[in-house]
């Protein structure tokens, strides 16, 4: 080997970024294991103080982050497409909660779980499904559509104003006070191994695995869902292939309103309350899940719901915690952990593929 | 011969800058027409109001005798025409045969469709190779092969090609212009815009010189080739 040839091979093995890149890096991997390390000491040591009661608010919190998930997809999928964060997006899940509540209660007045509960119960997911997803599809239409070409602030402080405007059809709708509802799903539990589990968290799993795995089969198999990627990647070379941008882009809203429509059914039927901020309140976990898995990511963003749910579930429910009053503090921290340090997310930025 | 598509008095904008100033053009059916002009001429606005990506200001665009201007993008697809835009627009986070699936996205006839991916495979070799790609790694020349091919999916009776030459390595160059007179060969009516003008008149027919948004010459390709002002202004001679 000449000597240029030894040097050169040296060169290229040891080049791993200007020695700012590789500080910096040092420090997110040292910030990054000090922290997992405290994480898993915490959960260690409340696994082995109280091993039921850890298993009990792990699945909580699981059944938690399904919940969200299916919220954060509606935030991804719209930022996958048409790169805005629409704020809007909880406030829509607040309605889709309101719907619900009025069309079983009010209008099909069931108020207890028998049969005739559970058909409505499954007639409620369907309405509120075409509800939120019809409802998302005139947001689109009428608020963000016309900004298309703007400048990107113009759509984002329109979703801010979309957001004011369901908050106050929530307020005139459910009154400015929590509200509570008789729950038609069933309220008794089981018991595996101690471990005490609720009737509704199952169909609750019941209800949000399939539908993820739909809309992960709507966009990875169908055609609707190659026009969607391609217009998340190249509007006008869309265009060029024969595909309807506008109507791919009203058909990505009214999947993302179905979700919520969903989610918004099962959280009031799972809690029995509603209350006009809760789009705000469970709005800013799903979007804090969609950021952590990679905002665009479907994957990501199911990932970072589960992740959230999870450690909520655990800081919430375990006597060694920092406790529920610390709740909201524990998601913003995550929040501004990965802005910091990972802002592509866990999943964004890798080879998976976004939307 | 038949015109297939008239471009008659185009004025196109954007915003207050005129880009394209009353134009008219036509391509007959089988031709091989090409615009060229230097940059800023409006040769790619011209293709892009064909496409429907851009509203003309005024004037008409007619294809097979049938007006299209005001259509959207995908609805002029339907009607024939397919283009490879300029700077490639290749979907990089899908591989090169989705991206190919994706040309044929408004066809139906299954048969057809494979019939027709054999043939651009058999025209490009190189993207047989590299099916399972993600078409954003493959190289420049590549990607403008996979542009080219994937405008050829839609099966179109017109095809607008961008620039397919932009970036190329000389043998690339050839390859390409190889294959466009084979695409017409094949039955396909093409437009083509180009920089390099030298090549374009080679393989065209007929040939329209674009100069700040209006037809400054036209005419048999052959003939503006050998001509004075052609030659100093567009072939450095
Ligand atoms: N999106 C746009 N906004 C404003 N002006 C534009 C836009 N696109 C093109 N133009 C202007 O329109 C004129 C024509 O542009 P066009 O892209 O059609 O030229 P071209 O002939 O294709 O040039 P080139 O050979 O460099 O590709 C240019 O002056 C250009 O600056
Ligand atoms: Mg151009």
């Amino acid at each position: 080997m000449t000597q240029a040839a030894a040097v050169e091979k040296v060169a290229v093995r040891q080049y791993k970024g200007t020695p700012g890149q590789i500080r910096r890096r040092r420090i997110e991997l040292t910030a990054g294991l000090v922290l997992g390390a405290l994480v898993m000491v915490w959960i260690v040591a409340n696994l082995i103080n109280s091993p039921t009661q850890f298993a009990q608010v792990f699945i909580l919190g699981f059944r938690n982050g399904l919940l969200y998930a299916l919220i954060a997809l509606g935030y991804t999928l719209v930022y996958g497409i048409i790169e805005l964060i629409n704020f809007a997006h909880g406030d829509l899940f607040m309605l889709g909660t309101l719907f619900s509540s009025y069309f079983i209660t009010v209008w099909f007045g069931q108020e207890t779980s028998n049969l005739a509960g559970w058909l409505t119960f499954f007639a409620a997911l369907i309405a509120a499904m075409a509800f939120c997803g019809g409802l998302n599809i005139l947001i689109e239409r009428f608020a963000y559509r016309r900004l298309r070409r703007a400048p990107k602030i113009a759509p984002l402080i329109t979703a801010v104003g979309v957001s004011f405007i369901l908050q106050f059809i929530g307020i005139k709708w459910n009154g400015s006070t929590p509200r509570n509802w008789p729950k038609v799903l069933p309220q008794s539990e089981f018991t595996v191994l101690g471990v005490h589990i609720a009737w509704n968290t199952v169909i609750l799993l019941l209800v949000a695995a399939p539908l993820l795995l739909l809309l992960s089969w709507v966009v990875t198999k169908t055609r609707q869902g190659k026009a969607m990627r391609a217009t998340a990647q190249d509007q006008d070379a869309a265009r060029l292939m024969g595909i309807d941008v506008n109507r791919t882009i009203s058909f990505t809203f009214a999947i993302g309103g179905a979700l919520a429509g969903a989610a918004g059914l099962l959280y009031q039927q799972t809690t029995g309350t509603t209350n006009y901020n809760l789009g705000f309140q469970l709005g800013l976990i799903a979007f804090t899940s969609a950021v952590l898995g990679g905002i665009g990511n479907l994957n990501g963003a199911v990932l970072g719901a589960v992740l959230i749910g999870i450690i909520q579930g655990l800081n919430d429910g375990l006597p060694i915690g920092l406790g529920q009053k610390w709740s909201q503090t524990v998601v913003f921290t995550i929040l501004i952990l990965i802005m910091v340090f990972k802002p592509a997310g866990l999943l964004g930025k890798s080879t998976t593929e976004k939307v | 011969m038949s015109t297939l598509l008239e471009v008659t008095d185009l004025s196109v904008a954007y915003g207050k800058i005129m880009a394209v100033k009353g134009i008219s053009f036509n391509v007959d059916k089988g031709e091989i027409v090409t615009l060229i002009g230097s940059n800023g001429a409006g040769k790619s606005t011209t293709l892009r109001t064909i496409s429907g990506l851009l509203a003309p200001k005024s004037g008409t665009i007619t294809f097979k005798g049938e007006k299209i201007n005001g259509l959207q993008g995908h609805d002029v697809v339907k009607k024939g025409i397919t283009q490879s835009p300029e700077g490639r627009r290749i979907f990089p986070r899908m591989t090169v045969s989705e991206n190919l699936d994706l040309g044929a996205f408004l066809r139906n006839d299954k048969s057809e469709i494979a019939a027709d991916y054999d043939r651009v495979l058999e025209l490009f070799p190189r993207l047989r190779e590299r099916l399972t790609q993600k078409a954003g790694t493959m190289s420049g020349g590549e990607q403008q092969m996979l542009a080219v091919a994937r405008a050829m999916m839609g099966r179109p009776e017109l095809l607008l090609l961008d620039e397919p030459s932009m970036g190329l390595a000389p043998v690339l160059v050839e390859l390409i212009f190889d294959t466009i007179v084979k695409i017409r060969e094949q039955g396909t009516t093409i437009l083509l815009v180009e920089q390099n003008a030298l090549a374009a008149l080679d393989v065209a027919d007929r040939a329209y010189v674009l100069e700040s948004g209006s037809v400054k010459m036209s005419g048999n390709a052959t003939e503006l080739a050998s001509n004075d002002e052609v030659t100093k202004a567009y072939l450095g001679g």
